[in-house]
């Protein structure tokens, strides 16, 4: 309320990051709501890998088979491709979402569909789909509970495996009373069974299903699905039309190497030993099926994922899409995972939504990481997220690269060199002076002299009285206290929340030079020498 | 390595680090020309910045026996990204032979020095805050619990969610205030759900957070680095 006046914030990608952030911190059973989904996610999570007794054997298990799939994806791609049609069913190399929609619409269009069912996709969602189906005159229902919630709010997915986490039940009663005309009562299975026959409709009529593919499997050409609600198998059979939309990395090389994929994924996306339905689609419905699809259409989207390929990046595409980077990650749980403003959340989301959807405008998402490693600890495919975070900044900092290979899709907010949106130019300058004084330690010294000089000034500006603002919780943007001094900028964001330490009367350089030496090796003083 | 907020902030973590490993017979030294590890540049993307710092830091450690940290972080920046800033340069083998023999300070004191007992009397009820560098990236997780099991009259209360970050972040802190602030205001409930009279930390950057919330709040928790309590109750 007290801050002071900027520039008009305009609409940017980091002004409603710090929005929705900000949104986010100050609403308080939000945050105990996040707070908990985590404590009861992570708990999960552990008791799942305790459960397994080697669960780092088969971490590293899951990363061999991801960075071996990776290392030889053209063969994988070419073999997957090839058992597809021969099991009969049509595949598509999409260069780009626009490639993708265009082909998907173009089938919706040919085969007259009137309504689409999904199941929850995360590269439909970046490739923006629905929209393009929608385009074509098709109804467009996701059947995963949480995709349904969120498509009827309108909303982003805030999870990766939990589009609606976020929302409360009162909300979540609010939403589906809206899509079924009716009062529905404020209880979990009430909502679900509403929900339910609503979708069981939709699957009855559907004219198409599209889904995703938690894995493909080269040496057979089988698409595999890892889902708990049974929408999956719906999608998947009943309409006469099924479109697979997944990326390009999301390949096996065979059965033997999909277990530890399919022994990771339930334990660390959800907890579980494993989810409820597995499937394997392989083709079309064969003669004397009893079920399935008369078409299947494969689309395999690129959409960036090639151009990160044999970089430094590459290791981002290990990821399989189990979203317990974000529900061990406490920035996630604070901001929100709107504020990633991408279809991926979480530390996932920050490495990989600059990398595929271009950093222009989200140069700050590397920056929304303490780098606590949390994140590391959780995945069980060892994506190095830390070190890819690490990366990201390196390259905002340093700026467009003029070797593309060297550092896809970083492109400069201003073009003014390494001063970019996210990167003002007074912290170049500030780690500028960081080398200059780090590495002379005259000056340094000098500094400290003139800091501990400052004490009185700094005292008087370094925080608050206690009594008169010792707020329990943090209201965020308030900076009640009184002080002499209106500190600047960094040491603001500082001082709002947190007392400031005074520099020390004497640093330890110091005290160092002046202690009594008792045989230890005399160490040269230049501040002696200088007098 | 007496760290760049340990040498402007917090000398007395250095003194009483130094007063403990003279007493436990080590010949320390300071050699004067270390400033910082390089660590705030690096984890802002300033590789270039970083790298002028670390190269003082190869100088100023080069014919050090051992290198004891008294902040995890740093130790960390220095074992684990050292070998990763100087791949493929002259420096790399030194960097690499620095990071082999650089510690935090109980990492030093237990894996190093074997220290089983410790004549330390402090009658106070403690928590104690495990960074996250320190615990991930070191690995140093039980050693300072084993030392504070050492000390007489030490009542150790575990911090509840201690795995979780305090949201410092180095300048993360002053980048995204609003996220950081919340997170601390998280540890700082969890500080004081322990009823602890002190919170004890290897770490005074993560210190320097959480003790600069509880001020603010207006909590009497002393805030304190471990080597504090060891050199103050030895020898009682």
């Amino acid at each position: 309320m007290r801050r002071r006046s900027r520039p008009p914030a305009a609409d940017t990608p980091r002004a409603r990051f710090d929005a929705v952030a900000r949104a986010t911190v100050a609403d308080r059973p939000l945050h105990e709501w996040l707070d908990n989904y985590q404590a009861v996610q992570q708990g999960w999570h552990r008791w799942a890998h305790d459960d397994l007794g080697d669960a780092e054997e088969w971490r590293d298990a899951v990363a061999a088979v991801r960075r071996h799939t990776l290392a030889h994806l053209d063969r994988y791609l070419a073999e997957f491709a090839a058992n597809v049609e021969r099991a009969g069913g049509h595949v598509f190399f999409a260069a780009d979402a626009e490639e993708a929609r265009e082909y998907v619409a173009d089938v919706a269009r040919r085969k007259g569909v009137r309504r689409v069912v999904k199941a929850k996709s995360m590269v439909s969602e970046e490739i923006g789909l629905d929209a393009a189906l929608a385009a074509t005159g098709a109804e467009v229902t996701e059947t995963d509970l949480g995709a349904y919630i969120a498509q009827l709010a309108g909303e982003r997915p805030y999870h990766i495996t939990g589009p609606a986490v976020h929302m409360r039940l009162p909300r979540i009663r609010e939403i589906l009373s809206r899509a079924a005309g009716e009062d529905l009562p404020e209880e979990p299975d009430a909502l679900a069974a509403s929900a339910r026959r609503t979708l069981r409709d939709r699957f009855l009529t559907a004219d198409l299903g599209v889904s995703g593919a938690n894995f493909g499997v080269a040496s057979t050409g089988t698409v595999v699905l890892v889902t708990n609600e049974g929408n999956g198998r719906m999608t998947t059979t009943l309409p006469p039309t099924h479109v697979v939309v997944m990326g390009m990395e999301r390949l096996v090389p065979d059965w033997r190497s999909l277990e530890p994929l399919l022994v990771m994924l339930p334990r660390a996306g959800t907890g579980e030993r494993l989810t409820t339905y597995v499937s394997a689609i392989t083709g079309p419905r064969r003669e004397g099926d009893a079920d399935g699809p008369e078409e299947l259409h494969v689309v395999i989207v690129d959409n960036g994922r090639s151009r990160i390929l044999g970089t430094k990046y590459q290791a981002v595409l290990q990821c399989i899409r189990c979203g317990s980077c974000a529900d061990f990650c406490p920035v996630y749980r604070t901001m929100g995972g709107h504020a990633y403003d991408s279809v991926y959340t979480g530390p996932i989301g920050a490495v990989l939504a600059p990398l595929l959807d271009g950093s222009e405008g989200r140069e700050h998402l590397p920056f929304a990481s303490t780098l606590c490693g949390a994140c590391d600890d959780a995945c069980p495919a060892r994506v190095p997220l830390s070190d890819l975070l690490l990366e990201l900044r390196a390259d905002v900092v340093a700026g467009p690269s003029p070797d593309a290979n060297a550092a896809p899709s970083t492109v400069p907010a201003s073009g003014s060199g390494s001063s970019s949106a996210a990167e003002p130019r007074w912290w170049a300058l500030g780690f500028k002076g960081f080398a200059a004084v780090a590495t002379r330690r005259r000056l340094w010294d000098a500094a400290l002299c003139v800091a501990s000089g400052l004490r009185p000034i700094l005292r008087s500006a370094r925080g608050c009285d206690p009594g008169r603002c010792a707020a329990s919780r943090l209201e965020p943007g308030a900076s009640g206290r009184s002080r002499l001094l209106r500190a600047p900028g960094v040491v603001r964001a500082w001082t709002d929340a947190r007392d400031l330490p005074l520099p020390a009367p004497a640093s330890f350089a110091r005290l160092w030079r002046r202690r009594p030496r008792a045989g230890s090796p005399a160490s040269s003083s230049p501040a002696r020498r200088g007098r | 390595m007496i760290t760049c907020l340990g040498d402007a902030l917090y000398p007395q973590v250095g003194v009483a680090a130094v007063k403990v490993m003279e007493a436990l017979g080590v010949e320390v030294d300071f050699p004067p020309s270390q400033v910082c590890c390089g660590q705030p540049a690096f984890n802002s993307g300033y590789r270039e910045e970083a790298r002028a710092a670390a190269r003082a830091y190869l100088k100023a450690f080069a014919v050090s026996e051992h290198v004891v940290s008294i902040s995890g972080s740093c130790a960390a920046m220095v074992r684990r990204h050292y070998p990763v800033l100087f791949e493929g340069l002259t420096e790399e083998a030194e960097a690499r032979a620095l990071a082999a023999r650089t510690w935090e300070f109980s990492q030093f004191l237990t894996d190093v020095m074997d220290v089983t007992e410790l004549p330390v009397r402090h009658k106070a009820r403690v928590t104690f805050h495990h960074s996250c560098h320190t615990r991930r990236l070191l690995g140093v997780v039980e050693q300072p619990e084993r030392l504070l099991g050492m000390v007489e009259g030490l009542e150790y209360v575990p911090l509840p969610r201690a795995e979780e970050c305090c949201g410092f972040g180095g300048t993360f802190a002053v980048k995204m205030p609003v996220i950081s602030s919340s997170l601390v205001d998280d540890k700082v409930d969890h500080v004081l759900e322990t009823g602890a009279d002190e919170l004890l930390g290897l770490d005074m950057s993560c210190l320097m957070n959480i003790g600069g919330r509880l001020s603010r709040r207006g909590a009497g928790v002393r805030v304190r680095h471990l080597a504090e309590v060891l050199a103050e109750g030895w020898g009682r």
